[in-house]
């Protein structure tokens, strides 16, 4: 084939969206490369590789890119992608997902990342009508505006339910080759994958993100009240997505694995919290946060010694620790299942 | 040729690639980095990235405490 002289740089989610945009480019002849943006909020991944389970170790992201041949850059994005978190300027979907700043954010450090690499355009693969908050006819320019990429974004997947932007002016890519999908089926998304001899592919397009899952969302509100502001560190989020989370009272929150896989991750946590390790029988590591006494310590090993082997057991003990590392032994005798409260599940 | 080490450990992917990368980016061909991590999704991942850019993976080991070992020389 021969390439045009010109670059373009596609935003690779690990979906079948952005796959099938980035191949209708690079079929033209045009040279892509990929751009993954980590938030900290990434689905994949992290779940996966905390369970072990073998057949979601891939990174999506990579193993799109590796499919259609093109290079790919995993971006640290944690810090500055916190004002788009925390105050979004067109507010929260169903949770606490900011979509539609969300895309305005990646196109804009995309446009970023396009000029100092001396790229000419950027792709992504956004369908009008796919999602309700950042993918409709009214919001398509907005994140053209607020990104700053303008008409050098090009989404081959509806350009022809858009007016032509700059590589279709240009002759840079051919509009005739490019698309009308529009609407929330994603049957012409399989036809299309199908048609490319695509045969594999990861399904959920979207849906790669913890800010539009509820549980997820209600976690970080109750991290938020809790600190009396809205702000995050990626040891946070990371620790929203493990492990079944309690808070019994105010200034008492606790972690406690679901796992051995869950087991292995928090056990990585334990210099930095207070924490209790079931000793007595098999179960889990409990991390506590919040301004933590004593009778909290007791209090939790209770209500944590009903997540172990020995929850029928008249006696249960574990190590108690806290941040500064000094351990002692305690015993406690496990809570009732109803002494477990429903509404300490966040 | 040197050889660097990259410590990843407790870090859950994309993170162990993403720092492999910064690192990279400091070193010459020929020079050799050996990541450890501990998540076993850079097992693949790093192997992955370095096929896409044209690294050479030298070896990959899973230790029994769960500690992944992945050598890489850089072209």
């Amino acid at each position: 084939m021969v390439y045009s002289n010109k670059k373009a740089v596609a935003l690779i989610s690990g979906g079948l969206d952005s796959m099938l945009a980035a191949q209708l480019v690079k079929d033209q002849g045009i040279y892509v490369e990929g751009l993954n943006f980590f938030t900290g909020f990434c689905v994949e991944g992290h779940t996966h590789a905390i369970r072990k389970n073998k057949k979601g170790r891939r990174n999506n992201a990579l193993w799109v890119a590796e499919k259609l041949g093109i290079r790919l850059h995993i971006i640290d994005v944690i810090e500055e992608y916190k004002s788009v978190v925390i105050n979004p300027r067109h507010g929260y979907g169903a949770h606490l997902n900011p979509c539609l700043d969300c895309k305005s954010f990646m196109v804009g450090k995309a446009k970023q990342w396009m000029e100092q690499n001396n790229f000419d355009f950027i792709v992504t693969g956004e369908v009008l009508g796919q999602r309700p908050m950042s993918q409709r006819r009214a919001t398509f320019p907005i994140v053209q505006k607020e990104s700053g990429a303008n008409n050098l974004l090009l989404r081959p997947l509806s350009a022809k339910t858009q007016s032509p932007s700059k590589p279709e002016l240009e002759g840079w890519v051919d509009r005739e080759k490019l698309l009308s999908f529009s609407g929330r089926s994603r049957k012409p998304q399989i036809s299309l994958a199908n048609k490319l001899n695509i045969k594999e592919f990861s399904q959920p397009a979207g849906g790669c993100c913890f800010l539009t899952d509820s549980s997820y969302s209600s976690k970080m509100r109750d991290l938020w009240q809790s600190r009396g502001e809205k702000d995050y560190d990626l040891d946070d989020i990371m620790l929203l997505k493990v492990g079944r989370h309690l808070r019994p009272n105010e200034h008492l929150k606790m972690i406690i694995s679901r796992d051995k896989g869950e087991t292995n991750y928090l056990m990585g946590y334990r210099k930095k919290f207070h924490h209790l390790l079931m000793v007595s029988h098999k179960g889990p590591i409990t991390l506590l946060q919040g301004n933590v006494s004593k009778i909290d310590f007791s209090f939790a090993a209770k209500i944590a010694a009903r997540f172990g082997q020995g929850k029928d057991a008249k006696a249960v003990s574990f190590v108690a620790a806290n941040a500064d590392g000094l351990e002692k032994h305690i015993t406690v005798s496990p809570f009732k299942a109803a002494q477990i409260k429903e509404e300490w599940y966040l | 040729m040197t050889l660097y080490q990259l410590d990843a450990r407790n870090l859950l992917c994309p993170m162990p690639v993403i720092n492999t990368q910064k690192r990279v980016a400091t070193l010459s061909p020929g020079d050799e980095l050996e990541i450890c991590c501990t998540d076993p999704g850079a097992l693949s991942d790093i192997p992955a990235w370095c096929k896409l850019e044209g690294h050479e993976v030298v070896s990959l080991a899973e230790a029994e405490n769960g500690e992944c070992l992945i050598h890489i020389r850089v072209h």
